[in-house]
């Protein structure tokens, strides 16, 4: 079987800085993995050079996805093959509502693929079906992007874009940070209802065992310095969470 | 009545006018607007033909009167609107305009709106999009007179530049002669934010379309609640799809 997402000693500089520094990894269709690791270690890089961020700029290696060469892809043009990426901080963008926006990005995702755009009134019945999955009110989907949002809102607006948007494989970059224990199980649950599937995979980028409470990981991977430096089953997380990155990695 | 002569770099009203274009429109005609007491009126001022457009709005509000003014300044190559309103006992007047250009458009809206008698308000909403090398300005004066008391203005003057090789002017002028008035102005001139357009193409927007999305959510507030809100946000944003 042919990975899924195959990323081959990737390297990449933020503002001419090198913070990934060769970095492999491999995920198949059907499969969840967590990247932990301590602050500055790259991990929120790796999510933005997959999605294609400006500025993140890949000096050395390849990533491939379902066999195309994702790193010579638009960031719309990633989506549109099933890359999500869930924000660590998502941005708020006033004036624009989250229905508008999100119906706009599905279409143009459906559009790229070949497939008949969604009336309005289907969007918005899918729309609220994945609003309820994460017990969020459809009246703030009407909102401006994120505007006035608590840090858990967004986080759970972020799953709803998710669960609308269908993609392959989600890369999630602390989408546990700034939730309470309830918002957490919800999160949990949503990412499980939508993307634990034989043929969808998830990316967790995480700081802590928490999340993985809900979510199970197949794989925990360790990153430091801008390279994997541990693979583990789940056992990996809990010893990380008890003995910390540097006894273990 | 002797025609005035044409207007030089040195008058304040025409420091940033494309001179050459307003010679092939001058004199321009003064267009006299008076709203009777009590009386309430809109009006869509659309700047149409790519040519040089001039116009000179000279608008009365008697005591009571309101006027809803909207301006879309999208596809002059010299597109002029001069205001001047004035304002009588508890009179409301609102403006909002926007400016869309792009190559080398000069599009300019200069007012003068004069509080004369207590308890006018006025608003002025006033949004710039400028791409390539066009010119966008936004000269607005507002005169408080004399026993004006109790006046409420407002000017919010925004521009976004989505290129390098545009220009932004703008300059909101205050003259108050009387106590207890309440004048606000706020300008900014800005690029579009990256991290948002990023955010926007993360979901799967094109470039273009992102971009068109934030613009069009820009401009929305000079439009907000305008008796043709519809059809003037469907011609800024036919315009905005050629500017991104």
């Amino acid at each position: 079987m042919s990975a899924m997402l195959k990323i081959n000693n990737l390297s990449a500089t933020v503002a001419e800085k090198p913070i990934l520094k060769g970095l492999s990894l491999s995920i198949n269709a059907g499969e969840i993995h967590a990247i932990m690791g301590p602050n500055g270690a790259g991990k929120s890089t790796l999510g933005y050079v997959l999605g294609g961020r400006p500025g993140y700029e890949v000096t050395g290696g390849s990533v491939e996805f379902n066999g195309d060469d994702l790193l010579a892809l638009a960031p719309h043009e990633r989506a549109a093959l099933g890359l999500f990426l869930g924000f660590q901080y998502p941005v708020e963008i006033p004036g624009v509502s989250f229905v508008q926006f999100l119906r706009e990005s599905a279409n143009a995702q459906r559009g790229a693929r070949g497939e008949a755009p969604l009336s309005g009134g289907e969007f918005l019945k899918l729309a609220r079906e994945k609003a309820a999955l994460l017990k969020m009110d459809m009246e703030m989907l009407k909102r401006p992007v994120n505007v006035g949002f608590s840090g858990g809102e967004k986080k759970r607006a972020e799953m709803v874009q998710m669960g609308i948007l269908d993609p392959r494989l989600a890369i999630l970059d602390e989408t546990d940070s700034g939730l309470d224990i309830d918002a957490l199980r919800i999160v949990g649950d949503g990412i499980n209802a939508i993307m634990r599937r034989p043929d969808k995979a998830v990316l967790l980028i995480t700081h802590y065992q928490r999340l993985l409470d809900y979510v199970k990981p197949d794989f925990v991977h360790v990153l430091a310095d801008g390279r994997i430096v541990k693979t583990g089953g789940p056992e990996l997380a809990h010893q990380l969470e008890e003995q910390g990155y540097e006894a273990v990695a | 009545m002797t025609v005035a002569a044409l207007p030089t770099r040195k008058d304040e009203a025409f420091r940033y006018a494309d001179l050459a274009a307003l010679a092939g429109v001058w004199p321009v005609a003064r267009e006299e607007i008076t709203i009777a007491a009590g009386v309430s009126q809109a009006l869509s001022v659309v700047l149409e033909g790519g040519g040089a457009i001039a116009r000179h709005l000279i608008i009365t509000l008697e005591a009571g009167a309101s006027y809803d003014l909207r301006v879309l300044n999208a596809e002059a190559s010299f597109g002029r609107l001069a205001i001047d309103a004035r304002l009588g006992e508890g009179a409301q007047f609102t403006l909002g305009a926007a400016q869309l250009g792009a190559g080398a458009q000069v599009l300019e809206i200069v007012t003068e709106v004069t509080h004369l008698a207590p308890g006018a308000s006025s608003r002025q909403v006033i949004r710039s999009v400028l791409a390539g090398e066009s010119t966008g300005t936004y000269l607005g004066k507002v005169a408080v007179a004399r026993g004006a008391g109790g006046t409420d203005s407002e000017q919010s003057v925004r521009a976004m530049l989505l290129d390098r090789t545009a220009t932004a002017n703008a300059k909101p002028e205050l003259e108050i002669y009387a106590d207890d008035v309440k004048c606000a102005h706020g300008c900014a001139v800005g690029e579009l934010d990256a991290g948002a357009l990023f955010y926007l193409a993360s979901r799967g927007l094109p470039p273009g379309e992102a971009k068109k999305l934030m613009l069009q959510a820009f401009i929305a507030e000079a439009f907000t609640g305008a008796p043709e809100e519809e059809r003037l946000q469907a011609l800024a944003l036919d315009r905005l799809g050629a500017l991104v």
